[in-house]
């Protein structure tokens, strides 16, 4: 028979019992819209972590540093042959040099400094944090209050939100209110002598003071703790940071290690690479630089990972009740063979082969999957909906922000619809089978 | 009619069956030649096997033995997918309780064959148009069985059996469901059919007056066998 007869003689077969089909493909619908309901919050779940981690902008940035770092406690000291080689310093050289990487967007220095901030006549200690221009469209920064930088060397700030609190009780009225930031800046000593030995290459270290216009408030700061120094809780342009010469972590270790104080070294520099994938590569070619480098490529995988096995689990539980739906697939269509002997026996009377009468069935089956599952699909997208409402007015009940808890990519629509009909054509398999191998004498003899 | 080619012959049919531990001879032995265009009566008390045979010679049954030739196949050497191409194409069926689908106008139900030999869609209208003036039933196409009488269900489904344009009609007691006057305009149609396409026609019948009447031939069946072939009253006149 053509298709265009099975489905149209398996759709009037359908509407003839429309009351049990119709509970029938509630049962599929429902057992997709589980299953639909909670890879959706799988996914949402991954989505909102991946996206929350890209803001920080670590995963298409390396973390680059000179290999006479200090080591922190308890890492291994470095091997003989390795400490033989002497270390490269993080200077300008470099820094051009690891522009001129392939696939390199853009390299910066790490600065960040402890400082004083006086707002209102009142001190309030924190770590300060330059920002390249190019964090304004990583994302990093979607939904702040207020704006990004006006310029890359703007004195303006933009806050953390926890040092906001800090600063005052309705953090949104910070915004266009001024605040001071006091700082070390370090100046290079003139060398009296021609040693450097003898003069220490020092350099004196001198209180200043900056006002910077409060601009925005951001929820989490991107690159959060990342390379050691702690979470920066004000933000201010990089250029605006580096203009500051403001004393560093470094310094001290510079002047221990005689370099000289007018030759700027950086403790890290972030190179960003063209994305994520290209990272490794790159970090390859900066270690191969002898430079330490690091990323956190790893623990995307390891995420990556997490939320598969995470998304496997809610798949088998989401697909339970499909399971018993097509109990209910296999009961609907053993019964209407029962209802339709008599039929069948006329159908292969006039000619009809074993194949027709399973495809029929085969088709009546796939209907009901693929009607259910479309449903279906609604259904799960309409409860992942719902879901995320509810956890939204409980979160804005407790002063947070919302969150987009419930994803349906259309992958995981076709996926679902796909799931449907093919458990709905194994569910009609025995019954289509049952179906075929009646003997159309029997079947013609049935009342 | 010596010189007229067999539609159908049938050579030491038996069909059996196993009722609990004991074997039933259904069909025992039968040999018979049915001439085509003949239009053959088949006659016998109920559990005679008349039913049996036609079912055999329809291909809805396979014969524990012998053989069975239409239009020159042996149905028993043909697979499950061939009887059921030679079901649609070569015969044409109709039942005692006419056997129309409910849901489906008259229209509809004569379709039927139609999409299962995959006639082209365009072709269908036509052909069912055609089926339906021979029957007599164009102006109720539109109808459900349910509103018909049941000489226009048997009509209907005379017209689902000619719409395939068969060689062979098969009619299992067409007309034990009808009153005397519908049952003789069955037949009469049936003849009208013999006539005017060359149908070979096997009919059982419990009526063996209306069989005289329309029939070349009357063959009679006992016990599964068959007991004797004879012209009928109609073929004595003539």
């Amino acid at each position: 028979m053509k298709a265009s007869d099975l489905t149209d003689l398996a759709i009037r077969n359908l509407r003839e019992a429309v009351l049990r089909n119709a509970l029938t493909t509630l049962g599929v619908a429902v057992g997709v819209a589980s299953l639909v309901a909670m890879l959706s919050l799988g996914v949402g779940l991954q989505q909102l972590a991946s996206k929350r981690l890209s803001q920080s902008g670590l995963f298409d940035t390396i973390f680059v540093t000179p290999k006479n770092n200090f080591r922190g406690m308890g890492r291994p000291q470095p091997r003989a042959a390795e400490s033989n080689t002497p270390p490269r310093p993080l200077d300008e050289d470099a820094r051009k040099q690891l522009e001129k990487l392939p696939n390199v967007i853009e390299v910066y220095p790490q600065i960040r400094f402890f400082t004083e901030v006086r707002f209102n006549n009142k001190p309030f200690a924190t770590v300060v944090g330059g920002m390249p221009d190019s964090s304004r469209n990583s994302g990093a920064f979607d939904g702040m209050q207020g704006n990004f930088f006006s310029s890359p060397s703007a004195n303006e700030a933009i806050l953390q939100i926890e040092f906001a609190r800090d600063l005052s009780e309705k953090p949104a009225s910070l915004i266009g209110q001024e605040l001071t930031l006091r700082y070390a800046e370090r100046q290079p000593i003139p060398s009296a002598s021609a040693s450097p030995a003898e003069s220490g290459g020092g350099f004196s270290v001198v209180p200043k003071e900056l006002k910077l216009k409060i601009i925005g408030i951001v929820e989490t700061e991107p690159a959060a703790g990342y390379g050691g120094y702690g979470n920066a809780r004000l933000l201010i342009p990089l250029s605006t940071a580096s203009t500051l010469r403001a004393a560093q972590v470094n310094d001290l270790r510079d002047i221990v290690r005689g370099e000289t104080a007018d030759k700027i070294t950086y403790p890290s520099l972030s190179v960003r690479a063209k994305s994520p994938s290209l990272v490794a590569a790159l970090e390859a070619s900066i270690k191969s630089m002898g430079f330490n480098a690091f990323s956190l490529l790893d623990a995307s995988k390891s995420l990556r990972t997490f939320f598969s096995v995470f998304d496997l689990l809610l798949g088998i539980f989401g697909s339970l009740a499909l399971a018993v739906a097509t109990l209910g697939i296999v009961n609907t269509l053993v019964m209407a063979i029962l209802e339709r002997r008599r039929e069948i026996g006329v159908l292969k009377a006039l000619g009809a082969a074993d194949s027709d009468v399973q495809q029929l069935f085969f088709v009546e089956a796939g209907v009901m999957g693929f009607l259910g599952g479309t449903l279906g699909v609604t259904l799960g997208w309409l409860l992942g909906r719902a879901i995320t409402f509810g956890t939204n007015v409980y979160l804005q009940r407790q002063n947070l922000n919302p969150i987009e808890l419930s994803a349906v990519p259309w992958w995981l629509v076709i996926l679902a619809l796909l799931f449907a009909l093919l458990v709905s054509l194994g569910a009609g398999l025995y019954p289509a089978s049952r179906a075929a191998k009646l003997n159309p004498v029997d079947a013609l003899r049935y009342e | 009619m010596p010189d007229t080619p067999c539609a159908i012959q049938l050579d030491r049919i038996s069909r059996r069956y196993a009722m609990g531990s004991t074997m039933v001879n259904a069909v025992d032995e039968v040999s018979l030649s049915i001439p085509t265009g003949e239009f053959l009566a088949l006659l016998g008390s109920s559990g005679s096997g008349k039913s049996t045979l036609l079912n055999l010679i329809a291909g809805l049954d396979r014969p524990s033995s012998g053989t069975i030739l239409a239009e020159g196949k042996n149905l028993a050497a043909l697979s499950s997918p061939e009887l059921a191409r030679y079901r649609r194409n070569t015969i044409g069926m109709i039942f005692q309780s006419f056997n129309l689908l409910p849901r489906m106008t008259l229209e509809e139900n004569i379709e039927l064959p139609l999409r299962l030999a995959e006639v082209d869609h365009a072709e269908r209208g036509g052909r069912v148009r055609e089926a339906l003036e021979r029957v007599g039933l164009t102006h109720r196409s539109g109808h459900r069985p349910s509103e018909l009488s049941g000489g226009e269900q048997q009509r209907t489904a005379i017209a689902r059996a000619l719409v395939n344009r068969p060689r062979i009609l098969l009619a299992d007691e067409p007309t034990g469901n009808l009153d005397s006057n519908t049952g003789e305009a069955i037949l009469s149609l049936l003849h009208d059919l013999q006539s005017q396409l060359g149908m070979t026609i096997v009919m059982v019948t419990h009526e063996r007056p209306l069989a005289e009447r329309f029939a070349d031939r009357l063959a009679t069946m006992g016990d599964g066998r068959l007991l004797g072939v004879s012209p009928s009253g109609k073929a004595v006149a003539q």
